[in-house]
Formats: C-alpha cells, structure tokens, sequence
C-alpha cells in the first residue's frame, strides 16, 4: 500500500506518463474491476451498464414505434405491445435515467472536483453498484418470466390483477432504489465532509450543487417508493387489502404514494442534467457562469418544491377542486427556477468566446428542447387545459422533451465533456458534430409531432389507433430511426476512440474545476498533491499550452494546499 | 369511424369544439401558446445571436463582463412569477366551470370495465355508446367493474377517470348534433386502445324518440335480432369471437349444441344451461385454455335478454354474416 501511494505521489502533472500508471491500469482482471473501491472504476462500470440499458430500452422503443406505424396489428401483438412499452418505461427510467448521470459521471467526476481520493464511503458506493446489478437482474429476469403489462408506472388495481411478472419487476425497482439511496447518501456526506481548502459552499461547482440536490431527494423520496412497491408485493401476494378496491382498498392512494416518489423522481433525473449543463456553457463560453448563487439556490429549490406537486399528476382522478387547484398553483412554483436557470445560462453566453466542440453543441441543443419541453409544462400545470391534455401524446411528448431533451442531451455533453479525462482520448470532432444533428434532428421529428395528435386527442398506450393519426405516427417512427441512426455513429467514433483517438491532454476545453488539474486519465489516487479550490469558474486563471495541446493553470501554484503534498 | 370528426375542422393544434366548454379551454391553450412561442423564439433567437456574435476568434478571449447582477436576476425571476400566477388563476377558473354540473343536468350512469363502455339511460335502458341531446347540459355517473378507466371525449375537452369501488362524475353540454369519438385514456389491458365508443349527440326533440325507440328492442325486434344488439352493446363481443378466433375468451362461433372441453378436462354440451350459467356464474365452467376473468351478469341482464343471447347464439350463420358485413 504505502509503495502505491508513493508510485501515485509521483505521477499527476508534469509527473509519469499517465499511459501507463493511471487508473485504468492499476490492478489487472476482471475481479479488480468487480471489487475496486475505485470511484472512477465504479463510475465506468455504471457507465457501461447504464449504457447498455439505454440500448436495451431504445430497442423496446424502436419495436413500438415500428409497430405503430399502422393502425392494429403491424409487426407485434396487443399483448407484446402492452409489455413492450412497460419494459421500454421500466428499463429507462429505473435502469437508465434514475441512476444515469450521479452514478455515471457523478462518481467519476465528484471526488476529483473536490480534489479528494475517493468518495467518503467507497464501500457503500461498491455496495451501489452491486444492488444495481442485482435489481437490473432481477428486473430483467421478469422480462424471462412473463414481463409486465401494466404501464411503468404500476397503476393498481391493475397491477394488483394481471397474471404477468409485476412482482418480479416491483421487486426490482425496490432494490434499484436501494442503490440510488447509497449513492445519494455517499455524495451528501462527501460533500459535506471532503471540500478541499478553499471551497466554501459558494465556491462548490454548481454541478456539486446539482448533484447534491439531486441526492437530497435521492435520500428522502426514495424509501417512499420502497414502501409502496413493498404494499404492493404485499397485495399481490398476500392478499392484503390496501389498494384494491374489491379487497376494502383505494386504487387512488397507490396513485398519491407512487407520485410522491416520481414526481420527486424527474427531478433526480433533471437536476444533475442541469448541473452538466452549468458547467458546458461557461467552459465553451469561456466566461465565468453568470448568476451563480441563483444558480445554486434554484438547485435546491428544485429539490424542496419538488415534494409538494406530486398530486398534479391526478388531476383527471377524482380528487377534489381544492386539492387539485392547490397542486396546479404548487406545480407553477417549480418552473420558476427552471426559468431562471435558462436565463443564467443565456447571460452567461454574453460577451463569451464561445466554442462550438461537441458538448457545447449538446448543451445548446439542450436550451432548444428543454425550453420546448418546460414551456409545454405550462399547458399540463394550468388546470383546465390539462383535463384534455392528461394521458394524451401530449404529455409523452412533453415528458420526453424535458427527459431525452433535456436529461439524456446533458447527459450526452457531460460524457463527450470528460470522455478525455475519463479514457484519455479524444474522439472524432466532425463524427461527434454529425450524430449531434441527427440525434437533434430524429428527436424532434419524433416527438414533435406527438404533442400535435396529442393536443388532438390521441390517448397514450394505445396499440390500435383512429386512421386520422396515421400521418403523425408514421413521422413519428421516421424520426425515430434518424435517432437510432445518430446513436449508433455514436457508439462508433466514441468506440473508435478508445484505442485510435488522439491522446487528450490533462485540460482539453480549458474549464477551471479541479478534475481537470490532473492527468487524463487520472491516477489511481487521483492528485500528487492536495488540492487547494479557487473559484471554478474563474477560467481567466488557465492558458493555452501549445506543447501539450491543451489549456494548463498561469499560477500551478494556486491549486495545491498550503500544507504540502498528500501522503 | 364513419363520423369521425375530421382534423380539418379543427385548427392545427385542436380538435373541433362540440361542448360549450371548449372554447374556453381552446382560449387558455392558446394564451399559453403565445407565451410559449415567445420565449421559445427569445431563448433560441438570443442563443443563435450570442453563438455568432461571440463565436470564438483566434487569440481573443472573452470580454470582461459582470459575473451577476441582481436587479436583472429578480427580472427574470419575477417576470415568470407573474406570468404563471395568470395561467394558473385563468387555468382555475376554467376548471370550476368543468367541474360544477348545472342543477338541472340529465343524468346518465356509466359503467368501464375491460373493455366497453355501458351507458345507462334514466329509464334502464343500455347502450354501448353514449347518446345525448343537443343543448342540454348532460352528468354522466361512473364506475368501473374492474380496474381504472377514463372516459375522454376530445371535442368536448373533457376526462374523468372512472374508478372501481367509488363514482366519478363530469359534465359537459354539447353544441352540434352529429357523432363523436370516446376514448378510454387510463391504460386498462389489452383491449385498452379498442375501448372506444361514440358519442351521438342529436337534434332537438329527436334524443327522446330515439330512446323510446331504443329501449323498446326487446318487443319490436325478433330475439335473434335483440341477442345480437345485445351481443354487441353489453360487451360480449369484445371478448368472444364469432368467426373462430379466440380472443380473451373462446369464440362461440357454431357453439351452441357442440361439445365443450373444461379445465378440469371433463366435456359439456353447450346447450341452454350452459350458456345462462356461463353469463350468470362465468366462473363455474371454465373452458380449457383461457383464465377465470369474465365478470358476472349477474343483476345486470334481464331474463328475456339472456334468452335473447341465446337464441342469437343458436342461430350462428346468419349471425356470422351480418357481423362481419
């Protein structure tokens, strides 16, 4: 151990060749994978296993598009289609998306802006992963043993009464949730406890702000989830009466509890989205973020409010006028910091250098959709034009600009972002400015379209439909193939890139956060020294380097402690 | 679909406007529109401006500029603020009006359950569709036999889950005689996307005509002819075939007086018996391949109409050619 520690000492910049002594070489086989304590080696597995669930619920989601290409039958039956849906639902959001950027890019980048080793708790963040693999397996295995027909969301009591595999798939979302608890818990603490000198709360990077946020509600919506799903395994199979009506239950209180988490839970899956997206537009505006305590602040606002608006998704189901004029009026509040996050990021474009590489065209394709997406909020918040909207297109559409728009296009800057610190190597910037148009160009094309046959009446988790909707159906499904097409050029430069890309240089875009004070790929122990934080976003500190290719600090200096080197 | 409203007659984001409601909500969608597309063009077109006008040129970095200024922020705080509360008291009030039914409202009950609709009229009468009067504002009174259903009809903006174990109720008065789509919104199985019905609105003085017409099948129509309106109305059809194909439960094409293999493996005739206890106790005598899900008729068809079914049953191919026609 202590001949480790003095190797690490000497590497980090101007120190070894990151090629052969960093993170990706340190230990050897399959097991020092599968048993690293390593924060970055946790986060590359969660990427390849969150990526490869995106791909599994992609393919679910080509299979219903294509199946809708016609009214009845196309390539897949009514019951396929109700299972294919619900798989689609459950894979991306409780494999994909929930976890997504924390556990991804969140447990590669977070120790290494706080210039620490490690997260607080790495074995708890191991413990993450396991209970990640175990929930997927088990709610995959379901897929083995039936699949589930009842919509992502486990609405009872039809949930409570099909014969397919809801126990196995409920089962699964329970530990998945699990896995998101530790990982909310591991950063919260982290954060709390391993901010370098330096770095007051209002010197943090705002993608801190984001992630912390984000695990704030990780931690206290998650168990409620938990709780639900259990009552509902509970109902299943042991009959006991709490949601369904012919067992003295009430079919709408699941309604309450399952909000009460998912609501909460889009919000896991924006927040850190928006944290990506601070960091992008003041690195390729070369500027400062403008606004940064509104910034943060509506970070956490987010994170409160989110709580209180869970009952605007049962708008159409019987509770009374009050109660629904209370959550429409809690529902607008939560646009707000949106709002003004948007306008943050615009001001911070003023007067900016701005660079178009490759995460600045995703986090500006991002302003595009997610405006797109939060606008349409507005018509599902305000009461009356909801009660028409409610379980359309409409809000599949509006659901998958603030979600594929907005998260998964953040998500997709924040990887081509620390793609070079997190393998070393660049990728192809043309290829990368290709797949960007078609993935911008296939989402809109088929989601666009669904807010028009939505407004008109098309409801959602249909199989058959009127012939009046074909026409948007059909460009629906076209877009949806320029998408997959974008992704899998995707999947080829980035591929291409770990063993032909370029070698990237310590600091590639010039960003002034801490990750980007170390070699790419980082060390095992991520630093020489122990860091010092000065302000993030103060990125008049950095200049090019043109013997590296790469941008490094005026004043090296400034970001080491004062007490010397770590050890 | 014979009278499908077509999209032509309503505007690009809406469909036509049939309830005296509807041009309400329309306004509000609109308000929202304009809002929308305003500071959807502000946001892109200040994003396009800013990516050309500061576009990065070699050697330069970016001007210095302030990092916040908090007289702009609480702007743009505030802006959204005000703009919010509007849709939200304009989106209220719209919903109050939605949501309180006139006192005198003719009332019609409705029943989901997997996957047709029944309506029941004043008199007792059921129909598979809703028909109504023009001009008049109409309660419906819901519930569900099984899981949860939502009745949607789009011209009229309205939508109501429909909830097992309790009634739902919503209104609406409809303002042009002609025929309408009803959807099922709450995902509900596999039928969900069939679970369609219309709505027949009629001219003035025409709905009580049409329903004393109606209710009275059972006398003015032989009883093949009443067990197949009764076949198609109460929901029978959405689960049994008449051509041969098993749907979620067994075809009875040719059924009547043939042999049928239960799921005990023991093998009945299809006679009488068998086909009032089938509606009566669905559970009793399961047929081999298919689950225990048919709801009972229990209290729900009268004796003349069971032997209406039957008699409907026994007489398969002309039955079979009309269906299909």
């Amino acid at each position: 151990m202590a001949e480790a520690i003095e190797k690490s000492v000497g590497a980090g910049p101007g120190g070894s060749d990151p090629d052969t002594d960093n993170y990706l070489t340190h230990g050897k086989g399959v097991l020092s994978w599968l048993f690293t304590l390593d924060h970055k080696r946790i986060g590359v597995m969660y990427l390849v296993a969150i990526l490869g669930s995106f791909f599994l619920g992609g393919v679910f989601a080509l299979a219903l598009r294509t199946e809708l290409w016609t009214p009845g039958q196309t390539i897949m039956t009514a019951d396929t289609y109700n299972k294919m849906f619900t798989l689609h639902g459950a894979v991306m959001i409780f494999l994909f998306i929930i976890p997504g950027i924390p556990a991804t890019l969140g447990n590669f980048v977070l120790p290494l802006m706080l210039g620490a080793k490690d997260v607080a708790l790495p074995r708890l963040n191991l413990a993450s992963f396991w209970l990640w693999l175990t929930g997927a397996t088990v709610a995959v295995a379901s897929i083995i043993i039936g699949a589930v027909d009842t919509g992502w969301t486990f609405y009872t009591p039809y949930s409570t009464t099909t014969t397919t595999a809801v126990t196995a798939m409920t089962l699964g979302a329970f530990i998945l949730g699990f896995s998101s608890i530790f990982t909310g818990l591991n950063f919260i603490v982290t954060i709390h406890k391993m901010r370098p000198e330096g770095m007051t709360w209002f010197r943090m990077p705002l993608f801190l702000w984001g992630i912390y946020s984000t695990a704030i509600i990780q931690v206290l919506a998650t168990p409620v989830l938990g709780i639900t799903l259990l009552l509902l395994v509970a109902e299943r199979t042991l009959g006991v009466g709490i949601f369904d009506p012919s067992l003295g239950g009430d079919p709408v209180l699941y309604q309450h509890f399952f909000w009460f988490y998912s609501h909460p839970a889009v919000y896991i899956m924006i927040l850190p989205a928006m944290a990506i997206m601070s960091e992008l537009i003041s690195t390729f505006s070369g500027k400062h973020i403008f606004g940064y305590r509104f910034i943060a602040w509506s970070s956490i606002a987010i994170a409160l409010l989110s709580f209180l608006v869970w009952g605007h998704h049962m708008f159409t189901s019987g509770q009374s006028s009050l109660t629904n004029m209370i959550f429409s009026a809690l529902t607008f509040s939560v646009a707000i910091p949106s709002a003004v996050k948007v306008f943050n990021w615009l001001a911070t474009m003023y007067k900016g250098s701005i660079r178009l590489a490759a995460p600045m065209l995703y986090a500006l394709s991002f302003l595009f959709l997610f405006a797109i997406g939060g606008l349409t909020g507005l018509f599902l918040g305000s009461l009356s034009t909801d009660i028409h909207l409610h379980d359309t297109y409409f809000v599949v559409a509006h659901f998958h600009y603030v979600m594929f728009g907005g998260t998964v296009i953040a998500f997709l800057g924040g990887i081509h972002y620390w793609w070079p610190k997190m393998f070393g190597r660049m990728y192809s910037e043309r290829w990368a400015q290709v797949s960007a148009l078609l993935v911008f160009v296939g989402f809109n094309l088929t989601f666009f379209t669904q807010f028009v046959m939505g407004s008109h009446g098309m409801p959602r988790r249909y199989y058959n439909y009127l012939e009046k909707f074909t026409v948007y159906h059909q460009a629906s499904t076209v877009g949806s193939y320029i998408l997959a097409v974008g992704f899998l050029i995707m999947a080829g430069y980035l591929l291409h890139s770990l063993v032909a890309g370029e070698k990237a240089p310590a600091n590639p875009w010039g960003a002034a956060t801490l990750e980007w004070e170390t070699t790419s790929p980082p060390p095992y122990y991520n630093f020489a020294h122990e860091m010092r934080a000065g302000d993030p976003y103060d990125l008049d500190a950095m200049r090019w380097d043109p013997a590296t290719g790469g941008y490094v600090r005026k004043d090296p200096s400034s970001v080491l402690a004062s007490s010397g080197e770590a050890g | 679909m014979a009278a499908a409203p077509d999209p032509e007659d309503g505007s690009f984001w809406m469909p036509p406007q049939i309830s005296t409601i509807a041009s309400n909500v329309d306004w509000l969608f609109n308000f929202i529109l304009a809002i929308s597309v305003f500071f959807f063009v502000l946001i892109v077109v200040v994003m396009v401006v800013f990516v050309l006008k500061y576009r990065r040129r070699a050697g330069e970095s970016a001007e210095a500029s302030p990092n916040h200024n908090l007289p702009l922020e609480l702007t743009w705080t505030g802006i959204p603020v005000a703009i919010v509360i509007v849709i939200f008291f304009f989106g209220f009030k719209g919903y109050l009006d939605m949501a309180t039914p006139p006192a005198n409202a003719y009332e019609i009950m409705v029943e989901g359950q997997k996957w047709n609709w029944s309506f029941t009229y004043p008199n007792g009468y059921v129909d598979a569709n809703l028909h109504v009067p023009v001009d008049r504002p109409i309660q419906l009174v819901m519930s569900s036999a099984d899981v949860i259903h939502s009745l949607y009809v789009p011209v009229f903006r309205i939508k109501q889950d429909v909830v097992p174990g309790r009634y739902s109720k919503v209104w609406f008065e409809a303002t042009e005689p002609g025929e309408y789509d009803l959807f099922c919104a709450e995902y509900c199985g596999t039928g969900h996307s069939d679970m369609l019905a219309h709505v027949v609105v009629h001219p003035p003085g025409e709905f009580e005509a049409w329903l004393e017409q109606a209710s009275n099948f059972l006398e003015t129509m032989s009883p093949v002819d009443a067990g197949r309106k009764l076949f198609q109305v109460r929901g029978c059809m959405q689960c049994h075939s008449l051509d041969g194909t098993a749907k979620t439960g067994p075809t009875l094409l040719n059924i009547f007086g043939h042999p049928v293999t239960l799921s005990d493996g023991t093998t009945v005739i299809a006679d009488e018996n068998y086909i009032r206890e089938s509606i009566l106790e669905p559970a009793a005598q399961v047929v081999a391949g298919f689950e225990p899900v048919m709801p009972t008729f229990q209290g729900r068809l009268k004796d003349a109409e069971i032997l209406a079914i039957i008699e409907y049953l026994k007489a398969p191919e002309g039955a079979t050619q009309e269906d299909n026609s």
